[in-house]
């Protein structure tokens, strides 16, 4: 497979290891070495695969269903009322200050997984450098946390004023002892 | 406070507005009071502290062929435990009745109700208009002389 | 119409497919939710685990006409409910089938003679395919009609180039 090119060169990684693996050297401060073999043709492979079962599926839907577009089909859906307006409405601005944070703090722990694979070879300076890492995220989550962005604002319970001079307190004197 | 109390109550504050007290039926007593002035009537009894109606516990419409319409007024006063009931007679062909809702919200709906189904116009009703039937309906259903549509929209209404 | 719909010859393969592809679509007749009135209380207890409906493929009732394939109507449907009724089978994607469940459905039930606001029966709006009689119609009615409606769907011919003209949704 592809033998004719010489992927490690390109990487400006060692030559002459096979064209279809990369090889990875790490150099450690322990002097450690290790390999990590990688094909691309499984990448490939599984990629072709999942797509091409998506396609497979969604085309013999395709073909056996019946086709039969219609103006009244084709309105939006309001549980059978006719929809009036714009559906665009304004939301509240909270929603999106929790959906940012989330992002951030989600793509911390996504760069979290490769340095768990790669710590047992690397050893206790890696530590180091991931509690650095840390840090600086933590510094991040302690400004949101001090400006109140953790914080999830309720609407205000509003009670409806009334006219009538309901009692709010049931007076048993007033109605002669009886409940 | 017996109901000729109450009665005594009301005419000295607005003259006449009772008409008459009716106990003599099975069911409950009522006082018949004089349509143009049942707003204030009810403001009254529900501000005064010895009255102090504050719940209209239901209003209800019935027809008496050919001549009137009436509209009923269930009252309960939660400090005093005593219940009410006002009866208006208005004119079957023309019916017209002030309105109760700035004294009891409740009487919102049950009067947009009395007007889908036997067209009692309630007079500074904020929204009058009806409420279970669909707004393109023909007719008032609860009238005794009610005969319903063949077809509604193009659609057969007969069995 | 889709590409192959209704378009090859009669032969094993292609009654084979045929079976094939109506078996998937009576295996999961995905119901719309449409309870109303008191059938709605009848629909719910065929869900529940004694009578089941699971079990027929049809336990998934959607909320939305885009992903049922059966409405039923359960219930009284007056003059208002009527017009968004049709709006709503009309959103329903082919093929489609309409279950017409207990008296009210069926003619106006009960309010046949004095109901002014009641619809006299839903075929006046839309196509119905199975009536299921009663008020309410018990449980294990429903689940027949919805039997009956999986057999009408094994015997359809759906590839197989049909041998009288067929109306496109149902039939």
């Amino acid at each position: 497979m592809a033998a004719g090119r010489n992927l490690g060169t390109q990487a400006g990684l060692t030559p002459g290891r096979s064209a279809s693996s990369v090889t990875l050297f790490v150099q450690a401060a322990t002097g450690r070495e290790g390999t990590v073999e990688f094909h691309f043709a499984t990448v490939l492979v599984f990629m072709l695969v999942g797509v091409g079962f998506i396609l497979f599926t969604l085309s013999l839907s395709r073909i056996v269903r019946p086709r039969i577009p219609g103006a009244e089909k084709a309105t939006t859906y309001e549980c059978g009322e006719r929809p009036t307006g714009s559906p665009w409405i304004r939301f509240n601005i909270r929603f999106y200050v929790v959906a940012l944070i989330f992002v951030v703090f989600d793509v911390e722990v996504v760069l979290l997984y490769p340095w768990a694979t790669i710590y047992k070879q690397m050893g206790l300076v890696s530590f180091v450098y991931l509690l650095i890492f840390l840090v600086s995220l933590l510094e991040a989550l302690a400004y949101v946390w001090k400006k109140g962005d953790l914080e999830w604002i309720r609407p205000a319970v509003r009670r409806p004023e009334v006219a009538a001079p309901v009692p709010q307190k049931h007076d048993v004197s007033a109605s002669g002892g009886r409940q | 406070m017996e109901l000729e109390q109450i009665a005594g109550r009301l005419n000295e504050r607005f003259p006449d507005v009772v008409k008459s007290v009716e106990t003599a039926h099975a069911g409950d007593p009522f006082l018949v009071i004089d349509p143009p002035r049942i707003a204030d009537v009810g403001l009254f009894l529900r501000d005064d502290p010895d009255l102090s109606f504050e719940w209209l516990m239901c209003l209800s419409g019935v027809d008496y062929p050919p001549e009137q319409i009436a509209v009923v007024y269930h009252l309960h006063s939660q400090t005093h435990d005593r219940k009410l009931v006002l009866k208006v007679l208005v004119d079957r062909a023309e019916p017209r009745v002030p309105t109760v809702e700035p004294v009891w919200k409740m009487a919102g709906w049950h009067e947009r109700e009395c007007y889908d189904m036997l067209g009692v116009v309630f007079e500074g009703h904020p929204d009058m208009r009806r409420i279970l039937l669909p707004f393109d309906w023909g007719g008032h259903p609860l009238r005794k002389d009610y005969v319903y549509p063949d077809t509604y929209r193009g659609v057969t209404n007969k069995p | 119409m889709s590409p192959l719909e209704n378009k090859l010859s009669e032969g094993f393969l292609v009654t084979q497919l045929d079976t094939v592809i109506n078996w998937a679509r009576r295996s999961s007749v995905w119901p719309l939710s449409f309870g109303l009135a008191c059938c709605a209380i009848e629909m719910m207890a065929t869900g529940f685990s004694r009578y089941d409906i699971d079990r027929f493929g049809s336990g998934v009732f959607r909320a939305t006409p885009r992903q049922s394939d059966l409405m039923i109507v359960a219930g009284t449907v007056t003059h208002q409910m009527a017009s968004r009724l049709k709006l709503l089978y009309d959103q329903m994607a082919e093929p489609k089938y309409v279950i017409s469940m207990g008296s009210c459905a069926n003619s106006g039930g009960p309010y046949w003679q004095h109901g002014y606001s009641v619809l006299k029966g839903v075929d006046k709006v839309v196509p119905v395919d199975v009536y299921v009689t009663g008020c309410p119609p018990r449980p294990e009615a429903l689940l027949d009609a919805l039997l009956y409606l999986q057999n009408r769907v094994i015997k359809k011919r759906t590839i197989a180039r049909s041998r009288t003209p067929v109306e496109i949704a149902g039939a």
